[in-house]
């Protein structure tokens, strides 16, 4: 895990090589995270990966939270880990909800970590979020004939409520 | 021992009569009827799925056949890998949506006569898991013979309901307290009734869920 300082160093670099695509750093409870222009997810994430010295080559996590009344809503996080040093760095970007049923969309690392390919998916399959260029964006645990995004906060819970004839008669 | 080899010898040789043969017959000759009869090796020799859908499995069909709860006291220690060479299907654990089609296809596949158990809360109401990928309760697809309550039900609770099983295969279904106590038609059933109609929470919340995939 880079500290606070490392971390604003990573960020100095990247910035050399890619203006903008770092738009913020936090350093909360010993994790590093960069938040990234989710346009150029990509090359950060592969500046992370190649550039000397860095060789953050293991995508362990990918993941997507929903934080609902912020906006952007979509939180994309990518878990790298640095194998030879054993360190860790969180990538997030964020993606707001397009509205009008329309997915948001983000560029997918399937080239960089081929190990992306079924998280991605179960990304899409949870949240809807649209990966482009990802080889097989299909459901992968819910049904494929399934309708909406299940793990979205704004998504029904769902099942039945059970009703009891004691509760009917004293709270119905 | 030796007094009935030499009844039985005196018998085929023609030297029993009258009451004596009488007796003999009633000694050793059991009468029923055929559904009586076939009921009774049904019910005693059954052949269980090899199947297990989550948590329970652990209690049911893999406890039951080992030597502490041995299964095999009551006839059903065969388990089949096939459906269809099995006669009752434990559903043991929580169906998903997912999972339902594969498990009512199972079933569809067991040759008849066939039965059903569904142990546990999680596939007799969805337990539990009262949300959007479980299905609340395995009846909404198949048909079941009879629930065993718990999470997880233990094995001696598995054993005590599949004796129950083996009665009403008998055709002498055991109505268990609400018989003991004069209950029966006293069963409660979630708003709706017992013909299922969904409850209006159940159908605000569909409807909720079609809206907002709509708009």
């Amino acid at each position: 895990m880079p500290d606070a300082p490392g971390l604003e160093l990573i960020r100095g670099e990247i910035e050399q090589d890619h203006p903008g695509a770092v738009l913020d750093t936090s350093f909360d409870r010993g994790q590093a995270a960069l938040l990234a222009d989710p346009a150029q997810i990509l090359a950060v994430l592969g500046w992370l990966r190649e550039a000397p010295g860095q060789g953050y080559d293991f995508l362990s996590s990918l993941h997507v939270a929903d934080y609902l009344p912020a906006e952007p809503r979509f939180g994309v996080h990518y878990e790298l880990l640095n194998r030879d040093q054993v360190e860790r760095l969180r990538v997030k970007a964020m993606l707001a909800d397009p509205g009008d049923g329309a997915l948001p969309e983000i560029d997918s690392c399937v080239e960089l970590f081929p190990t992306a390919e079924f998280q991605e998916r179960e990304a899409y399959d949870f949240f809807g979020i649209a990966f482009r260029g990802h080889p097989d964006l299909t459901r992968i645990l819910m049904p494929d004939d399934y309708v909406g995004w299940p793990q979205r906060r704004d998504f029904p819970v769902g099942g039945e409520p059970v009703t009891f004839t004691y509760n009917e008669r004293n709270y119905g | 021992m030796r007094e009935r080899q030499l009844r039985a010898r005196d018998m085929l040789r023609g030297d029993l009569e009258g009451e004596e043969l009488e007796r003999y017959v009633e000694e050793k000759v059991v009468l029923t009827n055929f559904e009586k009869m076939l009921g009774w090796a049904r019910a005693n020799s059954m052949f269980p799925l090899t199947f297990g859908l989550a948590c329970c499995a652990i209690e049911a069909p893999i406890s039951l056949v080992t030597a502490r709860y041995d299964i095999a006291r009551f006839g059903a220690e065969a388990l089949r890998a096939s459906p269809r060479q099995a006669d009752m299907i434990i559903l043991s654990g929580r169906v998903s949506i997912k999972m339902a089609p594969v498990v009512r296809r199972l079933y569809d596949q067991m040759l008849e006569p066939k039965w059903a158990i569904s142990m546990g809360a999680c596939s007799s109401s969805g337990g539990m898991f009262s949300n959007y990928a479980v299905v609340q309760g395995a009846d909404k697809f198949m048909p079941i013979d009879l629930h065993i309550p718990g999470c997880p039900p233990r094995p001696e609770a598995v054993l005590y309901g599949f004796t129950k099983l083996q009665r009403k295969i008998q055709g002498n279904p055991d109505q268990g307290w609400r018989q003991r106590y004069d209950a029966a038609g006293t069963e409660e059933w979630a708003r709706g009734g017992p013909r299922s109609e969904p409850s209006p929470e159940a159908a605000e919340a569909y409807e909720t869920a079609r809206g907002l995939i709509r708009a």
